[in-house]
């Protein structure tokens, strides 16, 4: 099996302070994985160094096959990105956001059609060619957001928070699609806020206090702490940090 | 329709443009109470907030807030409501002792007089009063939001999406910290997208896309949904979800953390007879180790299930 | 509220806006520094003196008296005759092809109407399309022929040749000294108007004037609160231009000092007015920001006199000018410093600042709303 991700003891520091400790991830290719912790653990900077934005201080990670230090350009080519915050342009139409994305990625403009009219397709999003994204509901915005992200065919997919505020049945549906993604072989690197869909994964990680304090299977980790729930696993794992005052 | 109360709304309406933000919402918020507004984004729910925090004037219908009007006695509201909008608002480039002294002033307090009511909250984030309220983490600046909403002694606080972003940690602190606070006798009204959030309020409205699916206690928001419910769980899970959509009498299959929770329209079974009957289909594909068990519905099943499992569909699409 | 409260609510809102403005190092410095900053370089690039300045001579029945003055500019120095035509229309392909820069245009017959002691004229046509060195090269014409006719017998009886000056008038020599005052209101523009409506704006982007719209504070607390830090800093930055040009560039100051701070005091709250209705208007911190420029800026550097005389102007944008405030703050703070007359001699521009206050404050608190729709 091949990994998709291997990052090996990465340590970014800022100043003295240790954001990300030491981590050490193996993500193997098709797998969805979970990435948790609470604000502040070092979650977001440690993705930022596994795609590119930030220079690891030690260690190294190598994702989709690259080093993130050495082959950020490559690195970037082969993976996609979608968060919360930013991901499609609201006064961009839906097809030109599209147009966008594939051109940032080089792909050819017959490529840009067929593969733009499959994603619209697939998300029964026909009639809203033409609308700006600002003005669909948050839950279409995400889907779409995640099929755009997936429009170059990236080996790594990468979602920070993808289902923030999305309703209950719209959340799932995204998880439909991100177990679609996977079954074609993209691997999925994921971080969320719901600790259900935190169940939903693989395998997941919980990074406390910039380490990785537990790894595995849901059914390993609620086993291993005698959790009926990763929710449970979680708070236990990551409230003797927050009581000890944090960041 | 009772029309006591520190929050009673009666068929309020608000539209921007096109887009009706709120669709004739009408609830009444006991005194004492931790009232709780649940639903996804675009459910009205900042709306409806900004609506008794006097910012905004409904189109039609009434709201009043600790018996006053919204729209005519807006200064006797605004000096009793504590009100902590949904996005981060507070001075980043202020410390937090700045910002919380700032916030009482405002409100003709000071920091000392309303230090007994914010103890428990302020104090945990006391050790970083000196440090700028934009470099406090996720779980620190709702805190001191909610310092900021409290220090003036308000009778009624409404806090919009506090939780929203926060990790799960956090998020059970801060409704800790509600629940100390409704002991002192205040009325909390909150707001949520997190449905499990939805078990720590005396009683929740369900709201999506500007109305109120329903209002009631958590316990008994279950009961709302109409069938009999079972959790099955098995593996391998794509396979598992596919056979349980597969059967003809499948009325809803959802994924719930490790398990799918099921529904049948066969109504009239008696659950047992159901479960066994799931369980022998499933295994007649050659799914074995599968477990089916009747369960209690919980919120975020009968929300999906009020909501009709339809969830808003673009401009311009065919539902 | 007790009016203790609301007194202490608006110290405390001075306070927290006191703290944005020392927080935000990289901004102070910038605005602590701009007056510095342009009175030195607007001082040093406006004092070009000018060299080599080529004269069209128009003078169509040649005399005693225009060759003679002929003879002065040549002997001058700074001068160098290019043509010496009959007519004017001669005189343009010259300043067209840019070959001229001043042309001297004698009238016929001025010996004899100088001998009569009937009113003898000539004209300075000037190139102006550099008006700082159009203003210099006239005034150094200027000085030749009143050179000249002071050497003149009988120069006290007043016949007089007068110069007509076609494009452009500067009665100073320096031309750095008419540019301070300019050069403060443009930064007291920058201050008040630009700087509060970017951080009136920034509240309403970053959520917390929903906060403060909430809160028992009304509209004018949250404008008051906002205005008087930047007030202060307006003043300071005033006090920082004069030193600068009476250290840097000796600009003389005659008339009253009291007089000149309160007036820009009052036309920085001008500024601050139309900062608040900027930002009341606006949505975004960039729209506020562009507004700022367009609305304030842009007219407060080309419309006021500032670089451009309003003189030379069409008459549509002289009208215009008239709605600009630095435009009337200029006529008072030349007219302080350089002339040093007082208020006897200004009342009518500084009531129209007072005016102009007055209607832009009403303006700014009425769009300036309670609530959020």
């Amino acid at each position: 099996m091949t990994l998709a991700i291997d990052v090996q003891r990465l340590t970014r520091r800022f100043g003295a302070f240790v954001a990300v400790d030491a981590i050490s991830v193996q993500v193997k290719t098709g797998e969805v994985f979970g990435f948790l912790g609470a604000n502040g653990a070092g979650k977001t900077t440690a993705i930022k160094m596994l795609i590119g934005l930030l220079e690891p201080t030690e260690g190294s990670a190598q994702v989709a096959g690259y080093d993130v230090r050495t082959q950020s350009e490559e690195v970037r080519r082969r993976i996609g990105y979608m968060s919360q915050r930013f991901s499609l342009y609201d006064d961009l139409t839906v097809r030109e956001n599209i147009q966008l994305y594939g051109g940032i990625y080089g792909l050819t403009d017959d490529e840009i059609s067929t593969r733009g009219a499959e994603l619209v397709g697939g998300l029964h999003l026909d009639g809203a060619h033409d609308a700006l994204v600002g003005t669909l509901p948050l839950g279409w915005k995400q889907k779409l957001a995640f099929s755009v992200a997936l429009l170059h065919r990236p080996l790594v997919v990468f979602l920070d928070e993808p289902t923030g505020g999305v309703d209950p049945v719209t959340r799932r549906q995204f998880w439909e699609m991100i177990y679609a993604a996977a079954a074609r072989g993209t691997t999925v690197f994921v971080t969320t806020h719901y600790m259900d869909e935190a169940e939903y994964c693989d395998r997941l990680s919980i990074m406390v206090d910039g380490r990785i304090a537990a790894m595995g299977t849901p059914a390993e980790l609620k086993a291993e702490f005698g959790a009926p729930t990763i929710d449970e696993v979680f708070v236990r794992l990551a409230r003797p940090a927050a009581m000890a005052g944090g960041v | 329709m009772s029309d006591t109360g520190p929050v009673v709304l009666h068929e309020v309406r608000k539209t921007f443009g096109a887009t009706v933000a709120l669709e004739s919402v009408s609830l009444t918020v006991r005194p004492g109470e931790l009232f709780g507004l649940v639903g996804p984004d675009g459910g009205g729910k900042t709306t409806l907030f900004r609506i008794l925090a006097t910012l905004l004037v409904p189109d039609s219908g009434t709201a009043t807030v600790l018996g006053r009007d919204v729209v005519r006695d807006l200064w006797d509201i605004r000096s009793r409501v504590g009100y902590m909008p949904g996005r981060f608002s507070l001075y980043p480039d202020l410390s937090v002792e700045e910002n919380l002294r700032f916030f009482a002033s405002v409100f003709g307090t000071s920091l000392e007089r309303g230090y007994d009511l914010i103890k428990p909250i302020y104090q945990q984030i006391e050790p970083f009063r000196d440090r700028r309220a934009g470099q406090l983490s996720g779980g620190m600046k709702q805190k001191l939001a909610l310092s900021c909403a409290l220090v003036h002694r308000p009778d009624l606080l409404l806090l919009d999406e506090p939780t929203t972003g926060v990790d799960a940690v956090s998020r059970r602190e801060f409704w800790d910290l509600l629940d100390t606070l409704q002991a002192s006798g205040l009325t909390i009204v909150v707001s949520t997208p997190y449905m499990d959030e939805a078990d720590r309020c005396d009683r929740v409205a369900l709201m999506q896309q500007g109305r109120v699916l329903a209002i009631d206690a958590p316990s008994a928001i279950g009961a709302l949904f109409p069938r009999p419910l079972f959790a099955v769980r098995g593996r391998p899970r794509t396979a598992l979800l596919d056979a349980l959509r597969a059967l003809p009498t499948a009325a809803s299959v959802h994924p719930f953390g490790e398990a799918f929770h099921y529904s049948d329209t066969r109504t009239a079974l008696a659950p047992a007879q159901i479960a066994q009957d799931v369980l022998d289909a499933l295994r007649a594909r050659n799914l074995d180790g599968v477990d089916v068990t009747t369960i209690a519905p919980g919120i975020e099943d009968a929300f999906m299930a009020l909501m009709g499992d339809a969830p808003g569909v673009p401009v311009g699409v065919p539902a | 509220m007790h009016r203790e409260k609301r007194l202490s609510a608006l110290i405390a809102f001075v306070v927290k806006e006191m703290r944005h403005i020392l927080r935000d190092r990289q901004t102070l410095v910038i605005l602590l520094l701009l007056p510095l900053a342009q009175v030195v370089l607007f001082g040093f690039a406006i004092r070009t003196d000018v060299n080599d300045i080529r004269l069209a001579v128009v003078d169509p029945v040649p005399d005693a008296v225009t060759l003679a003055l002929r003879a002065r500019f040549v002997g001058n120095g700074r001068f160098r005759v290019v043509a010496t035509v009959p007519t004017v229309a001669a005189a343009e392909p010259f300043f067209r092809r840019g070959a001229a820069d001043i042309a001297v245009v004698f009238q016929p017959g001025l010996a004899e109407r100088l001998a009569r002691g009937t009113g003898a004229q000539m004209q300075l046509l000037v190139d102006a399309s550099d008006p700082n060195s159009g203003t210099t090269m006239q005034t150094y014409a200027t000085s030749v022929i009143a050179a000249w006719q002071a050497e003149q017998p009988g120069a006290g009886r007043g016949v007089r040749i007068i110069p007509q000056v076609r494009m452009r008038y500067n009665p100073t020599l320096e031309s750095v000294n008419l540019f301070v005052p300019g050069l403060i209101a443009l930064v007291l523009t920058l201050v008040s108007s630009m700087m509060t409506a970017i951080s009136l704006s920034r509240e309403k982007e970053r959520g917390t004037l929903e906060v403060l719209l909430v809160s028992p504070l009304r509209p004018w607390q949250i404008i008051v609160g906002k205005v008087v830090p930047y007030l202060l800093l307006a003043f300071a930055n005033v006090v920082t231009a004069l030193f600068a040009a009476w250290a840097v560039f000796q600009v003389p100051f005659r008339g009253s000092v009291a007089l000149l701070l309160g007036a820009s005091t009052l036309y920085a709250m001008v500024g601050l007015a139309l900062g608040v209705l900027i930002a009341a208007v606006t949505t975004s911190q960039r729209a506020a920001m562009l507004f700022a420029l367009v609305g304030t800026m842009l007219p407060t550097t080309l419309l006021s006199g500032l670089i451009f005389p309003i003189a030379s102007m069409p008459l549509p944008l002289r009208l215009i000018s008239h709605i600009i405030p630095a435009r009337w703050f200029i006529v008072i703070a030349r007219g302080v410093m350089l002339k040093g007359v007082g208020v006897a001699d200004l009342w009518m521009e500084i009531a129209i600042l007072s005016l102009m206050f007055v209607a832009f404050m009403t303006l700014a608190i009425r769009s300036f709303r309670a609530r959020l729709d």
